[in-house]
């Protein structure tokens, strides 16, 4: 088993209450099927929207966010697969898909040693 | 964990109030502002730490502190709640301002503050509603003009109006002035009694959007219950008539939200609890002199919902209270009720010639149901042709699949 980083990038901020209770839900859902599955090594943390950007050998400090909104990272997940095709398919149940966001699927370097 | 149905739409109502409360009523908007970003946080924080103990303490936290930083923001270039503007100012007194602002002693009233702003007379009745729908029980425009089968663009446009009157209104209503509550008091009875009834009679073809806008209103109305200014008998009677038609929904409205006429529905669906409930607010709601078109409503609920089968259906006493209904609130809609029960007791023939007298009858010209109830009491006395052509008047009057159905069904038995 391997371990992959997924980054949710942007999705919807907008809709009504009960829409946000609805998509609230639909990741406790999604999130369990994974747990049960043994999939998730850690739920990871929601990172904050704004930030500071530190860049070049003068250490330029710039406000956040760096990327357009649609690609800002909202928050991370460890995950555990068999490869990184598995992972991208576990990826496909998330519910940031249906509200504009995307799932970037990264493998953990494993260290050859 | 689930989350309790609701949850969301609720806590923005009281979230809306409260922050409106402390902004001031022309920061409608910032207010709403702030509860959207306390959602998109619960999202952010709730999917990968879980839903916390008190989800409803944690939202209104969030909100506080959002509320903190929008005040901290906007306070060179907005003016606040005119009572409050001064403490909100200094950074000294900002945050314990906030604080007591947001505990239980000042947030108490704030649903029902906001409940009595909406009903401003400025606005019309449907607009009131429609307010209420949206500022306290949390639908967006897409949801109300899909519960009130209305194109988006005109409630759109209805609740954008009414929201720029209600933010420009110089503040949230005092309800705790005795006159004014009473003389505001009718108006909220009346928005419930039509949000309640666009669930009950309402067009939408979704069963659960009508129960939903029925739970609501009795929600709401509940709420008015229970501050002593509004516990009069005329709200525990709206809240009766509420309980009383409420218990008979389930019939109603069949498995796929299709429309049952009274005399198809199995009455074992009816919601026994409901009924008792309706039946004890109804007897809260009979002292004092007032005899509102509400405890005549839901005297007539209660007879119905009484009745074993529809045949052992009280239908004198039915008539006599449409008559007294017909002297508080006369309308061609329900004198028409009232020739239906006619018919019922004394034949097909005695309610043609009651509907034939009806005051300004042409009103009724464009209501489906007064065509429908022609063509059942012309199929009644055996004229099925004529009847034939009343079912197919009312179906080209009808206004939403749920009614298109029904009529077609009705054309069908005319054989």
């Amino acid at each position: 088993m391997s371990e992959f980083v997924f980054l949710y990038r942007g999705g919807s901020r907008d809709g009504s209450p009960a829409e946000m209770q609805q998509v609230m839900q639909k990741w406790m859902n999604w999130f369990k099927e994974l747990g049960e599955k043994g999939h998730v090594k850690d739920r990871g943390q929601p990172l904050e929207r704004a930030g500071k950007l530190v860049s070049g050998k003068r250490k330029t400090v710039t406000d956040g966010p760096f990327a357009e909104v649609k690609d800002v990272v909202g928050g991370y997940t460890l995950i555990v697969a068999k490869n990184l095709n598995e992972a991208a398919e576990l990826s496909k149940g998330c519910p940031i898909l249906e509200r504009d966001g995307a799932v970037e699927v990264r493998p953990v370097m494993k260290l050859d040693m | 964990m689930e989350l309790s149905e609701h949850l969301f739409r609720h806590e923005a109502g009281r979230m809306v109030a409260t922050l409106t409360r402390i902004f001031g009523v022309h920061n409608l908007s910032l207010a709403e502002d702030v509860v959207q970003e306390a959602f998109c946080r619960a999202l952010e924080v709730w999917k990968y730490r879980g839903v916390p103990e008190n989800p409803s303490a944690w939202l209104m936290t969030t909100a506080k502190n959002r509320a903190l930083d929008a005040l901290r923001r906007e306070r060179t270039a907005r003016t606040f709640a005119p009572e409050l503007t001064r403490q909100l100012e200094s950074e000294w007194t900002l945050a314990p301002t906030v604080e007591e602002e947001f505990g239980p002693a000042a947030v108490k009233d704030d649903e029902l503050r906001m409940m009595f702003s909406c009903c401003s007379p400025r606005l019309s009745e449907e607009a009131q509603a429609a307010l209420i729908l949206h500022i306290l029980c949390g639908f967006s425009v897409e949801e109300i003009a899909s519960a009130f089968v209305s194109s988006h663009a005109s409630i759109e446009k209805r609740i954008t109006r009414s929201k720029k009157v209600l933010a420009s209104s110089t503040k949230l209503f005092d309800i705790s002035g005795t006159v004014d509550f009473a003389r505001r008091l009718p108006a909220v009875q009346r928005a419930l009694y039509l949000l309640f009834n666009e669930g009950y009679h309402g067009a939408s073809a979704e069963k659960a959007v009508r129960v939903e806008l029925c739970h609501e209103a009795m929600r709401l109305t509940s709420m008015l219950l229970k501050n002593p200014l509004g516990a009069v008998p005329s709200t525990y009677a709206l809240a009766a008539l509420m309980s009383l038609n409420a218990a008979r929904l389930p019939a109603r409205l069949d498995g796929s939200g299709n429309l049952t006429a009274l005399a198809g529905q199995d009455r074992s669906q009816y919601d026994q609890a409901l009924a008792e409930q309706g039946l004890r607010l109804l007897e809260r709601a009979a002292t004092g002199p007032e005899l509102s078109d509400y405890h005549v409503e839901a005297a007539i609920a209660w007879v119905h919902t009484s009745a074993q089968r529809t045949e052992d259906t009280d239908w004198a006493t039915i008539i006599c209270l449409y008559d007294q209904l017909m002297a508080i609130r006369p309308s061609p809609v329900v004198a028409l009720n009232r020739a239906i029960a006619v018919a019922q007791r004394e034949g097909p023939q005695r309610g043609l010639d009651e509907i034939r007298a009806i005051q300004d009858l042409e009103r009724l010209a464009n209501y489906p149901f007064y065509h429908a109830a022609l063509g059942e009491l012309e199929m009644d006395s055996g004229h099925l042709e004529n009847a034939r052509e009343h079912f197919a008047a009312a179906l080209k009057l009808a206004r939403n699949p749920m009614e298109r159905t029904f009529f077609e069904h009705r054309i069908g038995a005319c054989k």
